[in-house]
This record gives C-alpha cells, sequence and structure tokens, in this order.
C-alpha cells in the first residue's frame, strides 16, 4: 500500500515529528511505500541542515535524511512556508538574493500541488501535526 | 474512519468531538493516550463509549506517560506496526489536531 505523510511542526517543540518518524519507520518495516513526506507550515524546520542538538539528544534532521537516503523517500518541503522561515537551497538564495543555503539532502522545495499530488496518488495520507 | 487523537481529554476537547460522531475506530497517541489512564475523569467516557467505538492507545505513550499500569479495561494496545495496520485497514483517517 502507498502511503503519504504530512509533517506541519517543527522538531524539539512537540512530539508530533518524532511521531510521524516513528510512523515512517513502521510503514518501511511493513512492506509499505511511502510516496511523499511533506513539510508544511513549521515542518519546514525539520529539513535545515544547520541543526546542532546536544550528543546525547536525537538528531532529528539527520534521522530524517538518513531514512531518506535509505529507503529513497521523496521529501518536500513547502516553497511558501520555507520563505517565510528561512530555509533555502540554491535556487531560493539565487531567486531572493540571499548569500547562503542550509536546506539538507536530500530534501527538496516545492509546492503545494505536491501535496495535494501525494493525496491523491497515495492510498493513504496520514496527518502529523498539534 | 480512524480518528487518531494526540491531545489530553484533559487539555483539548477532541475526543468529546470524536464521540459524538457516533460510531468507529479511535487510536490514542502522545497526549491522548492519558484518557485511557484508570482513575481519571475520562475513565467513565472511555468505558462508555467502548461499546460504540473500538478504542486502540499507542503502548510507548502510555509507557512515556507512566499509565502502563492503569490502562481501562476494553482498550486494545498497539505499537508502530499497529499504528500503520490501523490506518491501512481504515479506508479513511483524521487526525484531530
Amino acid at each position: 500500500m502507498k502511503f503519504a505523510i504530512l509533517v506541519s511542526e517543527g522538531p524539539y517543540t512537540h512530539q508530533a515529528t518524532d511521531t510521524a518518524f516513528q510512523f515512517a519507520q513502521a510503514v518501511l518495516a511493513k512492506g509499505h511505500e511511502i510516496f511523499r513526506v511533506f513539510f508544511y507550515h513549521d515542518g519546514v524546520y525539520n529539513a535545515t541542515r544547520l541543526t546542532t542538538p546536544p550528543q546525547d539528544d536525537r538528531n532529528i534532521v539527520k534521522r530524517w535524511t538518513e531514512l531518506a537516503k535509505a529507503n529513497n523517500l521523496d521529501m518536500v518541503v513547502c516553497v511558501a512556508a520555507a520563505q517565510r522561515r528561512g530555509i533555502v537551497d540554491d535556487g531560493e538564495m539565487q531567486r531572493n538574493g540571499k548569500d547562503a543555503t542550509n536546506l539538507a539532502e536530500p530534501f527538496r522545495i516545492s509546492g503545494l500541488g505536491q501535496l495535494i499530488e501525494a493525496g491523491i496518488q497515495a492510498d493513504r495520507l496520514v496527518v502529523f501535526g498539534d | 474512519m480512524l480518528h487518531i487523537i494526540n491531545k489530553s481529554p484533559y487539555d483539548r476537547p477532541a475526543l468529546d468531538s470524536v464521540l459524538k460522531t457516533g460510531t468507529g475506530t479511535i487510536l490514542l497517541i502522545e497526549d491522548g493516550v492519558y484518557a485511557v489512564a484508570k482513575g481519571g475523569a475520562a475513565e467513565s467516557k472511555v468505558k462508555a463509549a467502548l461499546g460504540k467505538f473500538k478504542i486502540y492507545a499507542l503502548t510507548p505513550d502510555i509507557e512515556a506517560r507512566g499509565i502502563a499500569d492503569r490502562v481501562t479495561d476494553g482498550v486494545i494496545q498497539v505499537d508502530y506496526a499497529g499504528f500503520v495496520d490501523l490506518v491501512a485497514e481504515n479506508k479513511t483517517n483524521q487526525s484531530w489536531l
């Protein structure tokens, strides 16, 4: 079965992103497919490679990137939410005249249409927020 | 319909809202699991609802909140794999955020 996951909260404040990650792991362990993980609102903070939690704490961004790379997941960050919160890739840096980027690989920045498409293409869409 | 509730019944009315829908399946996660603690004000509500709703609760979140030894009878505990199964078994799901 094809799953899509929507994450709308940032790391370390709410449990939502932890629950979403554990759920995503369980989906893959069960042999299901994840069509896309979409990060919206404060959820875009899950995609900054500059995060540096204490060494004895979980690294939420690193955990997402490792899961995504190991399973070839499509990790999409909402462009409007990212612009507001300073999540930047090369394209956004040039387009908006910024001097740095901070998007972790393999996240990509795209539009809300990607969430709608996930809702249509996947058999199930599960929302994690607060 | 699978109703996913992540709010404590002592914080927000998500559980009450779901119970008003009449019937279905409920999965309590995160602070939502406080609803299944015996001795709480929500216990009678949960017991009364068990006739109309199947009520599941996420074991890791129950354990994290120290209420594993007093889960209301009739509530079914699941792990994350069980969470996935519930989503797969129900054609639709709603997270009550």
